[in-house]
């Protein structure tokens, strides 16, 4: 099961940011129609990415 | 089936991740193989093999009974944490914050490895080969499917991947010993960035939203993830050029 996990997740704080952006892309298409879920899933996805290797310490 | 920009773009994404999967499979048979001989290295990827094509049989048939939104949502949350997870990490290799990964060193590892246990060492590498095999293509598989199921892209997707697995086989069973010269980290920077805009299509499309061009979109997102990539690349080395 680790095995499989480590397929998909190296680094625990960009696989919770990725959940959370997807999360909320999901609450925003329930209830705002059109494009804007989009919007939050692409915007998020970078910037969590961004952000996530930012953070690393040099 | 029509040939279309995301038939294209699934063959050269299977074709590139496979690329990189299969080197670092052929790595570790070699190494088995350096030590122990042709027998044990060959048993054991096969039997990796077998177990991997009796996972797409088993599992294959029930990609279809899923409902299409969901299968995509699921592989695009996938897709995302597989995609994003190799361009992070080729980002920091790219920049210097980690060492690059080096095939030769993983072979001078394993194969000391393996030389330290004189005993049971036919089976232990047998099972080093097989579990290489294994794991490696159990990546191959998912990326072959995550890029495939979508959308009925499952044939182009596999063109690419066992294009993939041939070459590296061909060219790595004729130099006999690893691929060290592949520009792995270009290749998983690569592949990161096309899985992560696969990933952003599906998980959009199971979500609901019609993105406009259609498949194209999904160029446009390999562009931005590419940009964006690029750019922290660039940031970090000038921070680490920076640091005292």
């Amino acid at each position: 099961m680790k095995v499989l996990l480590d397929l998909f997740i190296d680094d625990g704080m960009l696989a919770i940011a990725i959940i959370a952006v997807i999360a909320l892309a999901a609450i925003v298409a329930a209830f705002v129609p059109g494009m804007t879920a989009g919007y939050v899933l692409l915007a998020g996805s970078l910037f969590a990415l961004f952000a996530n290797v930012m953070a690393r310490d040099a | 089936m029509i040939w279309t920009a995301a038939a294209s773009a699934a063959v050269l994404a299977a074709f590139l991740s496979s690329l990189v999967e299969a080197v670092e499979a052929l790595t570790i048979v070699l190494s088995v193989a350096t030590v122990r001989g042709w027998r044990a290295a060959g048993l054991g990827a096969f039997a990796g093999l077998i177990s991997l094509a009796l996972i797409v049989v088993l599992l294959g048939p029930l990609l279809d009974q899923v409902p299409v939104h969901a299968l995509q949502l699921v592989i695009g949350v996938l897709l995302l944490l597989f995609g994003m997870r190799w361009l992070r990490k080729a980002i920091l290799r790219a920049a210097g914050v980690i060492p690059l990964h080096d095939e030769a060193a993983v072979f001078a590892t394993e194969t000391a490895a393996l030389r330290q246990h004189t005993q049971r060492l036919d089976w232990l590498a047998g099972i080093a080969s097989y579990k290489a095999v294994l794991l490696e293509g159990l990546e191959v598989v998912f990326v072959v499917i995550a890029v495939g199921a979508g959308r009925g892209l499952i044939v182009p997707a596999s063109i690419g991947a066992l294009a993939a697995c041939a070459l590296v086989a061909v060219v790595g069973f004729a130099v006999h010993r690893p691929l060290a010269r592949v520009p792995e980290n270009t290749l998983k920077f690569a592949v990161g960035v096309m899985l992560s805009a696969f990933g952003v299509f599906w998980t959009g499309e199971g979500l609901g939203v019609a993105w406009p061009g259609a498949d194209l979109a999904i160029a446009a997102f390999a562009a931005l993830f590419l940009l964006v990539a690029t750019l922290a690349v660039v940031a970090l080395k000038h921070r680490t050029a920076a640091a005292p």
